[in-house]
């Protein structure tokens, strides 16, 4: 009975959720902001989860979830610029004619292709990751802990820079970057709206995430994180089930990648600095590490805070006639440093700690609040 | 070598220029309780960690129902070499990580309590469980594997029930008192259905009660998954009650071995665990 209350919750409040997002695609024009803050927030809502599925549930600290996300989003960014603004983006250096003609091809393709056509990008990128994971892990997995990270983080610097190199010009447009990027696409002929389709596409691949974690792949993955020694000697294949974490936590931050190219319209290499990877694990610990709903709700927190929730502290103020002092553009970033020095001080272990969110535990708590009440009046 | 689970031959594993296993050949038969004894640092636990695939040793070899899961015969660089006739061109080396050697059937428990911490009990054995899946990644994520997923989750309830911690399922591990915590550890190892179960000083911070639950325990578990035990020790009373054999390692010599009553009264045991006085 329990168990079919959680369902219904569960569908309600996923459907209270698509039909504010209808009702924001309905009323765009005065939204703006809020449609925009809640497309990034899905989009690294994603990312998130895939470093949580490497950091929080396999247990390698890896921070090389920036350059996965760059070879999504070129691989998807180049694919789908269209042939008719190709001279205008690549104006420095020229396109390079193999990809020019490869995109010629594709674009006589029929309608029905070319519908389905950005989806492909963004898992042709995706897998694309997936590939340069695989062979880069062979190498990089058999580090532990602070190696790994500083391993991964190198990584994907040598792919930044490989991206903005002059070498790739014909290809990644080097320095310049990639604009031009056509946004997000309509799903289902037109049922869902090109706003909503990042919300669709991150929690598609989000399920696919948790419900890798709860597979017999996904406790295998968490007794690596909680003993080495003791998880080989019960049979798992470190090697094997590390790498498998790493190339599927790459696959969806390249995915995520694609997103944001669609997101920001244009990219650079600049974009997919070590900042990036430093904003997700922001996100990861401040949501809780080795929990999936945290890691959800810390993306939407950590955006709408830095992004649009502080805003005012940048604009000059005036109190009674009284300048003060501190409001001048930057400042909120020094306020958002400080609360999250807070919530960590407050929650040690993230907003969630290793919990998952659950309508129980919601529930529960009104009832411990309903007896602590009572046991006051008594 | 027809009832013969485990053997070693010539097996010497050398850590610079310390010698921690020296020359140890050991046959354990099938269905048998075999025990490793000696003093603190005779290399007991090194041996272990060689035979189940976390060293390769320095020479000699491990044979496990008739297979070569470790073995190493390096060209003269090691002090002790093996004495087979073909010993100066002879180079040999196979090597099996841990979890090969479990899927094979040997599990193993450890002298310091690795278990899964936070995670529950059930999970703890669910987990080891894992080594015999059959579904990939894909099929697993996708729940096509639903029976084989469900039969998993049955047979870890069933063992739970058998080693009576099934009333304990939903408590994380390191909640438990130590005594069940070791318990756990061994059906954790029971879960991967292994034909062979090590154990690494099981008795291990135990008091006289627990330890002869443990002593009746390991007979229990022996005969109903139809095991044969190899187990270090340090408690003498549970070695010489349940063990059919015992090797008694000292500086990583083997100094003695036979029947529980032979090595009692070995003068060459009695010296190693006295100590012998000076004249």
């Amino acid at each position: 009975m329990r168990r079919s209350r959680n369902t219904v919750l569960s569908v309600i409040s996923a459907g209270v959720f698509l039909a504010i997002l209808y009702m924001l695609n309905m009323n765009r024009a005065g939204n703006g902001m809020l449609i925009s803050i809640m497309q990034k927030s899905a989009i690294f809502a994603l990312v998130a989860v895939s470093m949580n599925l490497l950091n929080g549930f396999t247990g390698l600290f890896s921070l090389g979830q920036a350059g996965f996300m760059s070879i999504g989003a070129y691989t998807t960014a180049i694919l789908l610029i269209p042939v008719q603004s190709l001279d205008g983006v690549y104006y420095m250096n020229g396109i390079n004619p193999g990809i020019r003609a490869l995109k010629v091809f594709l674009s006589a393709l029929p309608p029905w292709f070319q519908s389905v056509y950005p989806f492909m990008a963004l898992i042709v990128g995706a897998l694309f990751a997936a590939v340069i994971a695989s062979i880069v892990g062979v190498a990089v997995l058999r580090l532990k802990s602070d190696y790994l990270a500083i391993a991964t983080l190198g990584l994907s610097e040598i792919i930044r820079a490989l991206f903005s190199s002059p070498q790739l010009d014909g290809i990644t447009n080097g320095s310049y970057g990639l604009n031009k990027i056509p946004a997000f696409p309509k799903m289902f002929g037109g049922l869902v709206p090109p706003i909503i389709t990042p919300f669709i596409v991150s929690a598609v691949c989000i399920t696919l995430i948790v419900l890798l974690i709860r597979s017999s792949y996904g406790r295998a993955f968490m007794a690596i994180r909680e003993d080495e020694i003791a998880a080989e000697a019960m049979g798992i294949s470190l090697f094997k089930h590390k790498s498998m974490s790493f190339i599927i936590s790459s696959f969806f931050s390249a995915l995520a990648g694609g997103m944001l190219a669609m997101y920001m319209r244009s990219i650079e290499a600049k974009t997919f600095s070590i900042t990036l990877t430093y904003d997700i694990l922001l996100i990861v610990v401040i949501g809780g590490i080795g929990s999936v709903t945290g890691s959800v709700l810390g993306a939407f927190l950590v955006t709408a805070s830095k992004e649009w929730w502080l805003r005012f502290f940048d604009q000059p103020l005036e109190l009674f006639g009284w300048d003060v002092p501190l409001f001048r553009t930057g400042f909120r970033m020094v306020i958002f440093s400080i609360l999250l020095m807070v919530v960590v001080l407050i929650y040690r272990r993230g907003l969630m700690g290793t919990n998952e969110f659950s309508w129980d535990r919601i529930f529960g708590r009104f009832k411990w609040k309903r007896r602590k009440v009572q046991g006051g009046g008594s | 070598m027809n009832g013969i689970v485990l053997k070693t031959e010539h097996l010497t594993m050398q850590f610079g220029g310390v010698v921690a296993v020296d020359d140890l050949n050991i046959e354990i038969p099938q269905g048998h309780i075999t025990a490793l004894i000696g003093p603190n640092g005779a290399g007991k636990t090194t041996a272990f960690n060689v035979i189940t695939g976390g060293y390769m040793p320095t020479n000699g070899r491990v044979v496990f129902h008739d297979k070569v899961i470790g073995e190493n015969h390096p060209r003269s660089k090691m002090k002790k070499i093996y004495n087979g006739s073909d010993r100066t061109t002879f180079h040999h080396q196979v090597v099996n990580t841990p979890d090969k050697i479990t899927r094979l059937g040997m599990a193993r428990t450890f002298q310091n309590i690795r278990l899964f911490k936070e995670l529950s009990v059930f999970e703890n054995v669910l987990i080891a469980k894992h080594c015999r899946i059959k579904a990939g990644m894909l099929s697993a994520t996708f729940r096509l594997n639903h029976v084989e997923e469900r039969t998993m989750r049955e047979q870890t309830q069933e063992l739970l029930k058998t080693v009576g911690l099934a009333d304990l399922a939903r408590e994380k591990a390191s909640s438990l008192p130590y005594g069940k915590q070791r318990r756990l550890e061994i059906a954790r190892a029971l879960a991967t259905s292994p034909s062979l179960l090590l154990l690494d000083e099981p008795a291990a911070g135990m008091n006289p009660k627990e330890t002869e639950e443990l002593a009746q325990f390991i007979i229990d578990i022996k005969d109903s998954f139809n095991l044969t035990v190899f187990l270090i020790e340090h408690h003498m009373n549970l070695v010489m009650d349940i063990s059919d054999k015992i090797y008694v390692l000292d500086y990583g010599k083997t100094i003695a071995m036979g029947t529980p009553k032979e090595v009692q009264n070995d003068p060459a045991v009695i010296r190693a665990y006295l100590g012998v006085e000076d004249e």
